[in-house]
């Protein structure tokens, strides 16, 4: 509080070291290596974005106010984050005025905890839930099950990963890495009593998700959710989805605990006029998502008679304080940007390490949880999990530059480096370069270098301190003679008038013969 | 001595700390997009049926005096033989359907909705460009529950009530009401993006569209 008083602002922290899912084990080339191995996963990948790729840019097409609904949302998202304190403080109040309760959380270690207490006070030692990518990136099943409360995914994505202990691979299919041959195995052994003939058709699968989940629909007293949208002017939530789980979670039990990032409020009911064509057209390629719920604190009579909303921080407010990166904020999770990604594609979701992957994971993901929070830090390698082709940034329904974005990253990684050797010889030849005179003299003694050089004329391995940089790289050795010492020498001379007088003669001969000029 | 900073505090005060150190960037907010939309009863009749049926809900139309024949009709076609229905539901449009009806109370237990062949219900407001019905949980609409767990959703839609476009919808809704939007029977794509319809929610949506009403 000291620094309220001070006036002196502070720069927000990052979602902890070593909790939740914003993490990898390894750097993205390393962690993507395997999967670049596997074929099946490439086949599904390659297959399985195609197809959305399609419908996206059919019902996108569709609309001729396309462009006006993305200019539309992405002003909406910048005054949202213009007026973060004064948004949450009103649908805070919104939301008690009508009997939910409201409760903050620094981080995700304390919204797990929140959630956990909320659970054990209503004597559940179980719960179903909704997809959501809040709870995923705290880790929140993990928590519970640490505490002894079994959480059931009831997506049905979610709850093949879940089965098969995986880890989701994608924003709106996390299981998109499976075929149906694949998901049938995962049902045969994980499903209790399933029937042991399920073939491998689409349908059959769904509804033998459909008899395990129904009993736990029908019995569960506590739900947890995230939400894509939190009305401040009317405390009204919001969740989009496609197959009822959601409804079935939002409305059968007797409370429900969503878990909310502050960056997911909007201003205005109205807003969702705008929302709610952006984000079904931009995700499943569907011009509405077969169910949207939306709820305002508790109606008696009609749904959950306890609710709570856990407002969760874990990183945002580190983001917002980055006047580049805080667009990352803007997302509504369409996962559009993933579809259209030639890296993504390739690599998989969980190549990315973090809850968030694809290009919008690029960016998210370093920002909630930093770049530097270890030596060699695999968020580090995030901003560099892309081509810089511009296609996620067509492809955003709320306009955010995520190429931008990703070289204000790479900036940044590059000047937190600090003090490397490497970043010092940068510095020496920098300055180096400036005088002529000393360059030459550097490029002379250079040419000393070559008995570094193997037979076939590359450096592979250079001592200490610049070991790193031949780690991952061949460096050419140096030639006997610089480019600039030819240039001066006779032989240079007569090679550029050689050229010169070819010019020539290329040019009088297209004049005599106009169709060379073709 | 102050007491320690709450979350709520902590986190405000970030916010706050975090706009400082990047001030914010004014912006008007554009509203080009369309909005105030009207179409012909006709055409926005057609968009509707056009849109509902891509989504694989099944639409049935009639005129207001038409509507219990065609309710019974359906739900005979359904093979429902108990359906469950709101308090407030206009039971002159089941006074041609034969079997059991099970007007729903708050206290009804989730599993006794699931027993129930189907639902019948009447709707809030229609948008035609989306092919989308929102529930606003009206006397003749009941609580979500009832429109949820039965496997069939017989719903009623009077074309006076179907707008063009979700701007125009959105500005008919009473934000305090628990609304669901209903686009077809549930569906999920979870599985190689295949549209596969029928999950959790209703696998059958039946929808009648009351053209003079």
């Amino acid at each position: 509080m000291s620094r309220t008083f001070l006036g002196m602002p502070a720069t927000p922290p990052r979602a902890p070291y070593g909790e939740g899912n914003l993490r990898g084990d390894a750097a993205f080339p390393r962690a993507a290596e395997g999967e670049l191995r596997n074929e099946q996963l490439r086949r599904n990948l390659g297959r399985a974005t195609h197809t959305i790729r399609a419908k996206r840019l059919a019902v996108t097409g569709e609309l001729p106010d396309w462009e006006q609904l993305r200019d539309a949302g992405s002003a909406l998202k910048t005054d949202t984050m213009n007026r973060l304190p004064e948004l949450l403080e009103e649908l805070e109040r919104k939301v008690t005025e009508r009997g939910g309760t409201v409760h903050w959380a620094r981080d995700g270690v304390e919204a797990n905890a929140i959630v956990a207490r909320l659970i054990e006070a209503t004597g559940s030692d179980e719960v179903i839930k909704v997809k959501s990518m809040a709870t995923q990136e705290i880790g929140l099943n993990e928590h519970l099950e640490s505490r002894g409360i079994t959480p059931y995914e009831t997506d049905l994505a979610e709850l093949i990963v879940q089965l098969a202990h995986d880890k989701p691979s994608h924003i709106l299919v996390p299981a998109i890495h499976r075929n149906r041959d694949e998901i049938r195995q995962i049902f045969l052994k994980e499903i209790p009593g399933v029937d042991p003939s399920l073939d491998a058709v689409p349908a059959h699968l769904a509804a033998a998700a459909r008899a395990y989940l129904r009993e736990k629909f029908m019995t569960t007293k506590v739900a947890v959710s995230g939400a894509n949208f939190g009305v401040a002017e009317t405390g009204t939530l919001s969740v989009v989805e496609s197959e009822g789980n959601g409804r079935m979670c939002l409305t059968l039990p007797e409370t429900l605990i969503t878990v909310m990032g502050i960056e997911k409020v909007i201003p205005r009911y109205q807003d969702l006029e705008v929302f709610l064509q952006l984000l079904p057209r931009s995700s499943t390629g569907e011009r509405m998502n077969p169910y949207t719920s939306m709820w305002t604190g508790v109606t008696p009579g009609d749904g959950p008679q306890e609710f709570h909303l856990v407002l969760l921080d874990n990183g945002r407010t580190a983001a917002l304080a980055d006047k580049v990166g805080r667009a990352a904020l803007h997302c509504i999770r369409c996962s559009a940007c993933l579809n259209v990604c030639p890296v993504y594609e390739r690599a998989g979701g969980h190549a990315y390490g973090s809850t968030y992957p694809g290009p919008i994971g690029a960016v998210l993901t370093p920002q909630l949880a930093g770049m530097h929070a270890a030596k060699d830090d695999p968020n580090s390698s995030l901003p560099y999990a892309s081509s810089l082709c511009g296609a996620c940034f067509d492809a955003c329904p709320v306009k955010i530059d995520i190429p931008s974005l990703l070289v204000e990253l790479r900036h940044q990684k590059t000047e937190q480096s600090g003090t490397t050797p490497e970043k010092l010889a940068m510095k020496a030849a920098a300055g180096v370069m400036k005088r002529p005179k000393l360059y030459t003299a550097a490029q002379k003694a250079a040419g000393l270098g070559r008995v570094l050089g193997g037979r076939d004329g590359t450096i592979s391995h250079l001592p200490p301190p610049f070991s790193g940089w031949s780690d991952s790289r061949d460096t050419p050795a140096p030639p006997r003679q610089s480019f600039r010492a030819w240039l001066a020498s006779d032989e240079g001379a007569a090679t550029l008038q050689g050229a010169a007088d070819e010019g020539a003669r290329q040019r009088a001969a297209a004049h005599d013969d106009p169709e060379e000029q073709r | 001595m102050s007491a320690p900073a709450t979350a709520r505090e902590t986190v405000l005060g970030r916010i706050r700390d975090a706009l400082a150190l990047a001030p914010a960037q004014d912006v008007t907010v554009p509203r080009a997009y369309r909005t105030g939309r009207t179409l012909p009863d006709d055409q926005r009749l057609a968009l509707l049926i056009d849109r509902l049926v891509d989504y694989k809900a099944h639409v049935h139309t009639c005129t207001a005096d038409g509507t219990a024949a065609t309710v019974a009709a359906v739900l005979h076609d359904r093979a429902a033989r108990r359906i469950g229905v709101p308090a407030g539901l206009d039971r002159a449009w089941l006074a041609e359907y034969d079997g059991e009806i099970q007007e729903d109370t708050a206290e009804l237990p989730a599993p006794r909705l699931d027993a129930l062949d189907g639902v019948v219900t009447a709707s809030a407001v229609s948008c035609a460009e989306t092919g989308t019905i929102f529930l606003d949980g009206s006397q003749d609409q009941g609580r979500r529950a009832l429109s949820l767990v039965p496997d069939l959703h017989v719903c009623v839609v009077d074309l006076s009530t179907v707008v063009t476009g979700v701007p125009e919808a959105v500005a008919r809704l009473t934000p305090s009401r628990p609304t669901t939007l209903i686009s077809g029977p549930s569906a999920t794509s979870d599985i190689e993006l295949e549209r596969v319809e029928g999950v959790h929610g209703p696998r059958t949506l039946d929808v009648v569209i009351r053209t003079d009403a």
